[in-house]
């Protein structure tokens, strides 16, 4: 047998491919269970990191009903869909926790399509709502939550993270130091809601210094807070209309 | 007789013959991948903040060294030469794959400390070299053995950056399973009026490369022959 004869290494190649593709499959197949609740465990962790509470993979579980009293989706015009309170089912398809922020903004749906998930947290009698985000950095996904204070306009804190972004350039966005910017910070009436300056530009009470180095990160990071904010903005708008019609009578 | 005898059928090599140990020995110190070759320097460098994420990575370096090595040398008579770097490159890339999934479940903090770097994994020119150099023209027995000897080369290199970088610059030690396990009284700390302060730039990368400098120059005072012109 030649082993150098144009056929056999056609062969080899495809013989080589299929193993390594079904090894491979078996694997991801095998492990999915055990990543997706490990992934749902984060998002609890970060949900609450966004509105100043530290805690743990293992504690995410009993802490995250504790401090979330609701769970609502919204459709692109702000109308509630649906509303969830108490622990997460990992099963329940219509529990807002189990929306997929990520997989909703690759499958570049129209927003008409779509429900987008508000998680509203309670921390010393004070609602506070947390809105997730996800968008591109420069080589990945990158996605945080941006949590809001009962005024709805007042941002509470933030919480980044991303995918592949450059170490010690982009992948920043994940510090303290760069979400602990946008505390206190407010929103615009009107869009852009909240911009990410580059470096060097004055920053107010509406934008916060980007990193240097990571301009597309940053960049990615003020463009997806826009674009979410701009369908959220409508749910909290009819929610001080109704507060403010109440009040009336 | 009894000699000619034994030089037709030469004994079986025994597990820890002198030829063994010196695949086992070799890249440890003479022929370190890191200190010596300067190979793998870019992960040696970015991970060895914490130890446990070094001990991971080492782990996981030294599956994929060995897993390669092996399928590699029990393929090395059926790879045909033109694609081989591409075989090699796929064998690699798949190890490294089952690793980063096999993380994501088990050790998910730490896979995302290691991030991107446990995919460099593939890129890691040790791995790569050891493919090429040794195990294609090698048996699977010896091949082991190279792979473990450049493994655990890699391995101490890391743990004893990692070590010095954590203890001066976080004032603690890690381990997988255990998280990270502060020693020093927390009075020391300037912070709350003690005379002791963590060295951040022990935590920035360039400090890494500083480390690995003393190592080379520690390794290199005690044996001159390693010095180059």
């Amino acid at each position: 047998m030649n082993k150098n004869a144009t056929g056999y290494t056609f062969l080899f190649s495809i013989v080589m491919v299929l193993i390594v593709g079904a090894a491979l499959a078996y694997t991801s197949l095998s492990l999915k269970p055990l990543q997706k609740k490990n992934e749902a465990d984060k998002q609890m962790v970060d949900i609450l990191g966004a509105v100043g509470i530290i805690t743990t993979r293992e504690n995410a579980k009993n802490d995250f009903p504790t401090f979330v009293k609701e769970r609502l989706s919204i459709d692109y015009m702000g109308n509630v869909l649906n509303i969830k309170s108490g622990n997460v089912d990992s099963k329940d398809a219509s529990d807002p926790f189990n929306l997929d922020v990520k997989k909703d903004y690759r499958s570049k749906k129209p927003a008409s399509e779509l429900s987008f998930p508000l998680y509203i947290c309670e921390k010393e009698g004070e609602s506070i709502y947390v809105i997730p985000v996800a968008g591109s950095g420069l080589w990945g996904p990158i996605w945080g939550f941006v949590a809001l204070e009962s005024d709805m306009n007042t941002i509470y804190g933030a919480k980044f993270d991303h995918k592949t972004e450059t170490p010690g350039l982009g992948a920043e966005i994940k510090d303290k130091f760069f979400s602990d910017k946008f505390q206190g910070k407010q929103l615009r009436d009107s869009a852009p809601y909240f911009t990410i300056e580059k470096g060097g530009r004055n920053t107010d009470i509406h934008s916060v210094d980007g990193i240097t180095g990571g301009t597309i990160t940053s960049v990615g990071v003020g463009e997806m807070m826009n674009r979410t904010l701009s369908i959220y903005q409508l749910y909290f708008n009819s929610v001080i209309n109704s507060q403010a019609n109440n009040n009336e009578y | 007789m009894s000699t000619e005898n034994s030089a037709i059928t030469p004994k079986r090599e025994s597990l820890f013959s002198k030829k063994n140990r010196k695949l086992l020995k070799d890249p440890l110190g003479d022929s370190n991948p890191i200190t010596i070759q300067v190979l793998g320097i870019c992960s040696a460098l970015a991970i060895t903040v914490q130890l446990q994420q070094a001990v991971i990575m080492s782990l996981s370096v030294l599956f994929v060294m060995i897993g390669g090595n092996v399928i590699v040398s029990l393929l090395r008579n059926l790879i045909p030469d033109r694609i081989r770097i591409i075989v090699q490159l796929v064998i690699i890339a798949s190890l490294v794959i089952i690793v980063d999934e096999v993380l994501k479940a088990y050790q998910p903090d730490i896979s995302e400390k290691l991030s991107v770097f446990v995919g460099l994994i593939i890129t890691n020119c040790i791995i790569m070299g050891r493919l090429e150099a040794f195990a294609l023209a090698n048996k699977p027995g010896p091949s082991v053995f190279d792979a473990i000897g450049n493994g655990m080369g890699y391995a101490w290199v890391l743990l004893a950056v990692s070590i010095v970088r954590e203890i001066f610059g976080s004032g603690a030690i890690s381990l997988p399973g255990m998280g990270q396990v502060k020693f020093l009284p927390e009075e020391w700390f300037i912070a709350s009026g003690g005379f002791y302060e963590n060295n951040n730039l022990m935590i920035l990368p360039p400090m890494a490369l500083v480390v690995v400098g003393i190592i080379i120059w520690i390794q290199r005072s005690r044996n001159e022959a390693l010095i180059e012109d």
